[in-house]
């Protein structure tokens, strides 16, 4: 008989580049990643442990615990929000284990997760890839009790199915999608592949891009950079493959709109990538699914099977000559950063997701040196619309110089937390009254690498000339303390999600969170907050996108609140080293049961 | 001839081939751009930042930005001086670095940059971090306290086959470069001469091996770093 890792090597012809599956096949047969699979592997593979390990190591989702069941509690802000920390504890009472640790008897497995996607039903947690919503102590006690009966993580689900898709079959999850507002890309008019087999095949790739162009859409991610033009650009250099990437890694704290329209509108994003590869003459289709996602992955994966049979992949796509092109989809394993179009090209060929220098942009040399055109889901979703309906009518939504509509994910302090289709141009204010969000403080545009704005902020329009966002947004009440909730939880969720690589995104983050810890312990100095913000523009050196926000917590706080760190700071001090003296010989004070003679406190 | 462009450093008018980068560039044309995590020979990472320039008024790290014609660099202007010095601070700060006590002391690139950007103290409270030191192979020393991520032995120490004895471990802040257990019970002489000599600082230290060229008499201890380079 075999062994397994010959058996999973094979699997993917001894291919170095899909070590990411490779690693999660032997995860998901042995329940771990043990030192001696992973010598195993490398031996396999004429690689050594270390260069096997040094993928591995990268992702959080990656493992060498063993437990039964693995606990992934998110830990992004409105988790916090929403009752966090007594929700830890009661996972940590009922499994009889900390966090980090496994249990003794080696049933459960407890980690802290960055945003899961779920922020709208919060707290949640990640049970064996089964997402479990809305956590309270009570309902841990009752979940760990099913699972310690033996029953499996969908049987112990303790609410009904989601709304929507989230019933079928296939993802049977308790998510619920929240659509409050439905524009353009929402509707419920939608025919699967209607724009496929009836509008493509009748034009060129030419025209199709051209159409892209005219619609003037900019990439819904983030960064938005002008679809068409990308497209150009990869359709211009000359290779033997072309590659279309679909990027469903939504990490941006905050964001779940991919979530949902995966969910709801797989077709749609599916359909979005077919025309993207016509126009640009791809044949390899990927869709990067985060992990956190996998619980889709089956129900995903049935839609491109039925569509291998409806002659929508494959080879003469709906009877057109030239259009050969499949799906395949690739499952992240648990890194932020591999939102970043490079980093997800690294982790697609099984290394780090670090990201790579520019140029080569992934449209010259991408995925395995083939061009390749990296898309949100939500960009790809919208131009189905735009060849439907023509570029003109997407112009006309928008502003003149963001055009069509933009999905926000709304969470935090607010009545009804969910996905807003919005035009662009609405503003702030528009936004937190369509959420039912009374008694603001501030709001966060963009997630943790956007901006923190405070009311005098609210008439801004999100735009790409003024509040260009990817369309997280998350509201905080004049209960929530800025800083010590908000911007420590955001700063470390850059440190922990940093990849290491940049000197500047590595060790910054640590050094402004120390220095925001110091004014919070009472220690600030008026010098404290001039060096966080000339300090922090050291981070627009950094690589990538995430390097170069990474200090946008504390910075966009300091230039919108600075009264809260003013409030904070010393004003008769103009120098703290942030040492407290008394406070370090405490322990050694009570040991010998003295109390020291310092010269500049009085002590009874 | 078409493949010959034109370039301007710190209006220096440098006329280089295409293909060339930045830095290549400049260093054939007598002009330092400070480098550490660069490694000639190997692709370039861009992962210190040190080398960074600001081109068209964007910055770009020399070691992996290609030269374009017409291109208009900033090198040694005082904002890009203070990014570079904030980094090798930063270096200072995140490491547990102690230069009188080192063995690559005079040797180091580190400790160089420091001198030649005129860094005293850093302005950066101290980290202080716990290391590990790995000592397990017999030929070699990983001192993870000097560690500064620079990736050159990942890139430049390999056996036959390709397999690399350095790797990356971890991200983030936690990120460490380990040696392979068992190839680094292997390793050979020269590949570990190799190995420390590639290092920039004094993370990976040739065991024996040490102290064998005295302090004082070292690359550094003579000329400042990059004075190889200027006219």
């Amino acid at each position: 008989m075999q062994d397994l890792i010959t058996k999973i090597v094979k699997r993917y012809q001894s291919d170095k580049t899909r070590l990411m599956d490779i690693l999660m096949d032997i995860q998901t047969e042995r329940g771990n990643l043990s030192r001696d699979d992973c010598g195993r592997l490398a031996q396999k593979l004429k690689m050594s442990t270390a260069e096997v390990c040094e993928t591995a190591s990268f992702y959080h989702f990656l493992t060498c615990k063993e437990a039964q069941y693995k606990i992934y509690l998110n830990n992004s802000i409105t988790s916090e929000m929403a009752g966090r920390k007594i929700v830890a504890e009661a996972f940590e009472k009922a499994c009889n284990t900390s966090f980090g640790e496994v249990s003794d008897d080696g049933m459960f497995f407890l980690e802290h997760t960055s945003c899961i996607g779920m922020n709208d039903q919060e707290p949640a947690a990640l049970v064996n890839g089964v997402p479990f919503t809305q956590l309270t102590p009570y309902r841990v006690k009752e979940l760990i009790t099913e699972l310690k009966k033996g029953k499996s993580p969908k049987e112990a689900m303790y609410e009904a199915l989601g709304d929507g898709r989230n019933s079928n079959n296939l993802i049977h999850s308790m998510v619920n999608n929240h659509i409050r507002k439905r524009g353009a890309i929402l509707t419920n008019d939608y025919q699967p592949f209607e724009v496929v087999k009836t509008k493509l095949c009748e034009r060129s790739p030419e025209e199709i891009i051209t159409i892209v162009e005219g619609s003037n859409i900019r990439g819904r991610g983030g960064a938005g950079f002008p679809t068409g033009l990308k497209w150009k650009f990869g359709r211009l250099t000359k290779a033997e493959h072309r590659v279309i990437i679909c990027n469903a890694d939504e990490g941006e704290p905050g964001t779940f709109k991919d979530r949902v329209l995966l969910t709801e509108f797989p077709e749609l994003v599916f359909e979005g990538m077919l025309i993207a590869a016509f126009a640009t003459g791809a044949d390899i289709g990927v869709l990067y699914l985060r992990h956190e996602y996998k619980y889709l992955l089956n129900y995903l994966n049935s839609i491109l099977e039925k569509m291998r049979k409806d002659e929508l992949l494959g080879n003469k796509i709906n009877g057109c000559k030239h259009f050969n092109f499949d799906i395949r989809i690739q499952l992240g394993a648990g890194a932020y950063v591999c939102g970043e179009e490079s980093a997800l090209i690294e982790s697609m060929e099984g290394k780090r997701g670090e990201p790579r220098d520019k140029p080569p942009f992934p449209v010259e040399k991408g995925y395995l040196g083939y061009p390749t055109i990296v898309n949100n889901v939500e960009t790809l979703a919208s131009v189905v619309k735009i060849i439907k309906n023509g570029a003109a009518w997407f112009d006309n939504m928008g502003t003149s110089d963001s055009a069509g509509t933009k999905i926000l994910s709304i969470s935090g302090d607010c009545l009804h937390p969910g996905i807003y289709e919005v035009e662009w141009g609405t503003t702030v204010r528009e936004v937190l009254d369509m959420a039912g969000a009374y008694d603001v403080q501030a709001i966060q545009v963009g997630g943790p690498s956007g901006i923190l704005l405070s009311e005098k902020s609210f008439d801004r329009t999100l735009s790409y000339s003024d509040l260009a966002t990817g369309g997280s947004m998350i509201i905080f009440n004049h209960s929530r303390d800025i800083l010590r909730e908000v911007v420590l939880n955001f700063m470390d969720f850059f440190i922990e999600e940093s990849c290491g690589s940049c000197s500047t995104c590595r060790i910054m983050p640590v050094v402004l969170k120390n220095k925001l810890q110091k004014i919070l312990n009472g220690h600030g100095v008026k010098q404290d907050l001039e060096d966080l913000a000339s300090w922090g523009k050291l981070l627009k050196i950094s690589r990538c996108g995430l390097g170069q926000t990474a200090g946008n917590p504390v910075l966009t706080s300091l230039a919108n609140f600075r009264k809260l760190y003013e409030n904070l700071i010393q004003q008769d001090k103009e120098f703290d080293t942030g040492f407290d003296l008394e406070k370090a010989v405490v322990e050694s004070c009570n040991f010998v049961n003295r109390k020291p003679v310092l010269e500049t406190k009085n002590l009874n | 001839m078409a493949d010959t462009i034109k370039i301007k450093i710190d209006g220096k008018e440098i006329v280089t081939s295409k293909g060339k980068t930045i830095l290549e560039a400049a260093t054939d044309n007598n002009v330092y751009i400070p480098t550490l995590c660069h490694f000639p020979g190997v692709p370039p990472k861009g992962s210190c930042r040190i080398c960074t320039v600001k081109v068209n008024n964007r910055f770009m790290t020399s070691c992996s930005t290609p030269a374009a014609d017409g291109m208009t660099i900033n090198n040694n202007h005082d904002e890009i001086l203070d990014f570079r010095k904030s980094i090798v601070e930063l270096l200072f700060v995140s490491g547990n670095h102690f230069c009188p006590a080192c063995e690559k002391s005079g040797n180091c690139e580190l400790q160089a940059l420091a001198y030649r950007l005129g860094m005293l103290v850093p302005r950066f409270p101290f980290l202080f971090p716990k290391k590990m030191v790995d000592a397990s192979s017999p030929k070699i020393i990983k001192e993870q306290n000097r560690c500064v991520y620079c990736k050159r032995c990942i890139k430049t120490i390999k056996d036959k086959e390709g397999r690399h004895y350095f790797a990356f471990n971890n991200r983030g802040n936690k990120l460490e470069v380990v040696l392979d257990k068992q190839m680094g019970n292997t390793i050979s002489d020269k590949l570990a001469q190799q190995a420390m000599d590639n290092c920039p600082v004094g993370s990976i230290i040739y065991k024996g091996r040490g102290f064998s060229q005295p302090i004082g008499t070292r690359k550094y201890d003579k000329e400042p770093i990059g004075s190889n380079i200027e006219d």
